[in-house]
């Protein structure tokens, strides 16, 4: 255990979530989450159905500034410049423009597929159509979606089947090279090809970024993530390897929920 | 279950069904109340108006004489003053209607500005006239004119164009404005490259069922002082008194549809009356070719939007 727990202390963090709570209006929805986001790994959030994984999630590109009453406490460490996402003197657009997002269900825009790839570097101010080009088909190609669509690339991005979908959305969020990405339950409105597909993809996509996924699919956790993370109302019950929460959780409660006792 | 039992739950469903009969004959009903009042209205003014209608009718200025009246400068002046319209009430309207559902917050302020909103919509058209007579014929000085006319149903069209906006862009999923915002997108961004052109559709559709109600519009109007009798056209680009501009026509008298039948139904002649007839049709079918390029327009948008 010591053997393998030395070199795997010396990764790279990307981000650290330090005594992180968050209220909608007076409800406290994260108690005190402190969690380290290793760089080029995969951490998974599991956890039962309100236990405030998705509000977490959401935290890291500031998604719930959009909405008013929304409060943070504490801080999300961004490595390696140690900027502090959650701070108010950083603006959420550019916390958004370095961390991306991958939503539940597909959300691919009413535009061409090249466009919906293109979107962030428009709103970057990208114009050269060259630069714009070769990236649309880097993304493309990391998201695995390139040899599908190269043909119609200005079809609608809606025409394409669900997990096609889920993939243009991946190739959105890739092509603007993103730090950190978050996936919150992407496969959960796929079939399961489809789902193997995106869970290939994340795996591939590790090499290059750190992943922070949630999921309710604790096999999909098990698969595909290095770091799990358990959560229950709002609090962080166990943070470990994958193996070894899953094998041999620390607390009673995490074995419960992997179990199927409870959840 | 026995058969006893089989009986009475099959004697209940019959019972049950007749219900849903009896409200489809009422709906027929209602329905045929409405379409048969429309189309007997429409049918008597075709009939009545019919034989007058030609390219001499639509091209002749009003005249003492019945048979060589026509109305060439009401057409001309309704066009005008829905041109006017048009480019005063979509900016104005579209703008209100993005910032109540993107940039405001959701408070008691903008409850009661909502509210107001939807009772200006139920305001009395004259009420308009009014405020427009005061406000731009005496205060700014527009005139008794194309320009004032135009800004006044403007005014009138304001709140449809306002809540059609609003609902177009209510029809948005949040998830697509999230996936917007993901990208790094403002609000500035999220609203030109997706709210507006993807709700572009249904603010059009509201613009022209708000135009096609102004379009009959008699009483502001009348109110700001539109002529009964017009024997000449607005100047056209660069032709009026110099120094002729391009916008002299704004600044022009005019008359328009309404106002022209208003005047033929108060002759005692006949013939007077035939000619607010076929007018009168001629105003429908403007009517009707709006409330059809409306929904031209809705399924030409919409084909390629769908979530």
């Amino acid at each position: 255990m010591t053997e393998k727990t030395m070199p795997e202390t010396q990764l790279p963090l990307k981000a650290e979530a330090r005594n992180l709570s968050f209220f909608y209006g007076n409800f406290q929805a994260l108690k005190n989450v402190n969690m380290p986001i290793y760089d080029k790994r995969v951490t998974s959030l599991i956890g039962p159905s309100g236990c405030g994984k998705s509000t977490y999630l959401r935290c890291f590109n500031r998604m719930h500034d959009l909405y008013p009453g929304n409060r943070y406490e504490g801080a999300i460490d961004f490595h390696p410049d140690h900027t502090d996402l959650l701070s108010s003197k950083v603006d959420p657009i550019e916390v958004r423009m370095r961390i991306s997002m991958v939503f539940q269900k597909p959300n691919p825009f009413p535009k061409s597929i090249y466009e919906n790839v293109a979107y962030g570097l428009r709103v970057r101010g990208e114009s050269a159509r060259s630069v714009i080009d070769d990236k649309v088909e880097a993304a493309l190609r990391s998201a695995a979606l390139w040899g599908e669509v190269k043909d119609r690339l200005n079809e609608q991005g809606a025409n394409l089947s669900g997990g096609q979908q889920q993939r243009l959305c991946i190739a959105r969020s890739l092509a603007t090279d993103p730090e950190l990405m978050l996936f919150d339950e992407p496969t959960s409105a796929l079939d399961p090809i489809a789902t193997a597909s995106i869970e290939e993809l994340i795996t591939e996509l590790k090499e290059k970024v750190a992943i922070l996924i949630v999921t309710h699919n604790m096999q999909q956790a098990a698969r595909i993530s290095d770091y799990t993370a358990y959560m229950y109302i709002g609090e962080m019950v166990e943070f470990g390897e994958t193996d070894q929460v899953f094998i041999k959780p620390n607390k009673k409660e995490t074995e419960d929920y992997i179990t199927g006792r409870f959840g | 279950m026995n058969q006893q039992e089989l009986q009475a739950l099959r004697t209940m469903i019959v019972v049950h069904k007749r219900w849903d009969m009896i409200f489809g004959l009422i709906g027929i009903l209602a329905l045929m109340i409405a379409l048969m009042t429309f189309t007997a209205l429409f049918a008597d003014m075709a009939i009545n108006g019919v034989g007058r209608i030609s390219w001499e009718f639509l091209t002749s200025f009003p005249s003492r004489r019945a048979a060589d009246a026509g109305i060439l400068s009401a057409w001309v002046g309704s066009v005008l003053v829905m041109l006017v319209t048009a480019f005063a009430a979509v900016p104005l309207g579209v703008a209100a209607g993005v910032y109540l559902e993107e940039y405001a917050r959701k408070n008691w302020v903008t409850d009661i500005i909502e509210i107001n909103v939807s009772n200006l919509a139920g305001v009395p058209s004259i009420i308009y006239g009014l405020l427009a007579l005061g406000l731009f014929v005496y205060t700014f000085g527009l005139g008794q004119s194309i320009l004032t006319a135009g800004l006044t149903l403007a005014l009138l069209i304001l709140p449809v164009v306002i809540v059609a906006t609003r609902e177009a862009i209510r029809s948005i999923p949040q998830i697509i404005r999230e996936g917007a915002y993901a990208c790094g997108a403002t609000t500035w961004q999220v609203v030109s490259d997706h709210i507006v052109p993807y709700s572009s559709a249904g603010i059009l559709t509201g613009v022209i069922i708000g135009m096609a109600r102004a379009i009959g519009e008699t009483a502001p109007i009348i109110t700001v002082g539109a002529l009964t009798f017009i024997a000449f056209l607005p100047p056209a680009p660069f032709t009026g008194e110099p120094p002729a501009g391009l916008f002299d026509w704004l600044f022009a008298p005019f008359t328009v549809m309404p106002i022209q039948m208003f005047n033929w139904t108060s002759r005692p002649e006949a013939a007077f009356l035939a000619n607010a007839a076929a007018a009168g049709f001629i105003l429908v079918l403007m009517t009707l070719a709006m409330n059809g390029l409306a929904i031209w327009l809705r399924y030409r948008l919409r084909k390629n939007i769908n979530w």
